[in-house]
């Protein structure tokens, strides 16, 4: 999978600019590159920008989710370490990731296709704006549910029993008016599952069986109407579109697969294609 | 290993201006004392705040979620929020998580207070 943004090495240490190597690098005018990966994903990331909090249309939400790993030995980076290789492991199921080549590091693009209610699809993706051994943070490409970036931590607890607290927390907007109506018809509530189930797995996997704790605080209540026009990108109505097409690339397929051998190259197969990236649930 | 968090000092070299001098490692962890330096600026009749990240140190994704929570609060007072001595490196950072939009960003504090409008 070819990515715009790349691991710019392993930095000297912490003076200067120390965390060089922790950021997804920048270049101007890149936008989000997935290869090996075809499908509505892939057309709702390839070419698109990624976005934050700023750019998106709808109240700005910060939403934290924490689980209490009391009593597992499990430290900070290595429950990070477990998280990045096996992170749609812990997801609810009906929601797909599909991890890049070289897994959760800086500058890496990942495909989702995530289930929404009424079995409507939403493909689209994520990139690894920061990793370090600690944390890392996704960030959202245009069209994307919401606007903005996830950053999931560990880290000591102080005082009490000082043991390892998982944490997710989002930092988002809804990314256009149709999305934001989700959001308030339901959305939210659907959402905060979703990260519930995911903490609450992760602690499972370290045999720990804990509540998990939720926050939401609406940072700005305004919206942002001159990102209505985000609408243009929305994922959901692509995938929809995306996929109520496929009886005509079946056609066209076949089409082109009963043509002569001379002037069709060998191989050549419209609709999805996978490889390279690693898709798991 | 954890590192203290980022200090914050604030001075006020004109009226109506703040200048927060970032020191040290800008993380989640100083969420406390960025915001005790905004009231303290905005208590002193501050207009427009700048962040000096010429000591700055480090800084992860969570240091960068709270540039935009103090955004927020800035907005909302109809201040101004202004950037100064940042590395190319944060320059990047900031173009890539695209607060360059709203933070405007400047070579030298000189240039950030005229921007800010000091005398």
């Amino acid at each position: 999978m070819t990515t715009t943004a790349t691991h710019t090495g392993n930095s000297a240490g912490r003076g200067g600019a120390g965390d060089a190597a922790h950021w997804a690098r920048y270049e101007r005018g890149a936008t989000l590159r997935v290869a090996g990966v075809a499908g509505a994903g892939a057309l709702n990331v390839d070419g698109r920008r990624a976005v934050g909090p700023l750019q998106g249309f709808g109240p700005l939400w910060e939403k934290t989710y924490r689980v209490r790993l009391a009593g597992s030995a499990v430290t900070p980076a290595a429950l990070i370490a477990t998280w990045k290789a096996r992170f749609p492991a812990f997801w609810p199921a009906g929601n797909r990731f599909c991890a890049p080549p070289g897994g959760i590091a800086p500058g890496a693009v990942a495909v989702l296709d995530l289930g929404l209610p009424g079995h409507l699809p939403l493909s689209t993706g994520v990139l690894v704006l920061y990793a370090d051994d600690e944390s890392f943070t996704l960030m959202t490409p245009q069209g994307h549910l919401f606007s903005g970036w996830i950053t999931f931590s560990a880290y000591r607890e102080a005082g009490g029993g000082g043991g390892t607290v998982a944490q997710a927390r989002v930092l988002m907007r809804a990314t256009d008016p149709l999305y934001e109506l989700g959001l308030r018809l339901g959305g939210h509530r659907r959402e905060d599952a979703f990260w519930r189930h995911t903490l609450a797995a992760l602690a499972a996997h370290f045999g720990v069986a804990a509540p998990v704790e939720a926050r939401a605080v609406c940072l700005d209540s305004r919206c942002q109407w001159s990102r209505a026009r985000n609408l243009w990108y929305n994922a959901a109505i692509r995938s929809a579109a995306y996929r109520l097409a496929a009886p005509l690339r079946r056609a066209r397929g076949a089409v082109a697969r009963a043509a002569p051998l001379a002037g069709r190259r060998r191989g050549a197969r419209p609709g999805d294609v996978r490889g390279g990236a690693r898709c798991s649930r | 290993m954890s590192q203290p968090p980022a200090t914050m000092d604030l001075r006020r070299p004109a009226d109506g201006v703040g200048v927060v001098d970032i020191r040290g490692d800008f993380t989640g962890d100083a969420e406390a004392a960025l915001m005790d330096a905004y009231a303290r600026a905005c208590a002193g009749g501050a207009r427009a705040l700048v962040l000096n990240f010429g000591d700055l140190a480090y800084m992860n994704s969570s240091g960068i979620g709270l540039l935009v929570t103090l955004l927020i609060r800035v907005d909302r007072r109809q201040q101004r929020l202004l950037a100064c001595g940042m590395s190319e490196h944060y320059r990047h950072i900031f173009a890539l998580t695209q607060l360059d939009g709203a933070i405007g960003v400047f070579d030298t504090e000189a240039a950030a207070l005229a921007a800010a409008g000091a005398p």
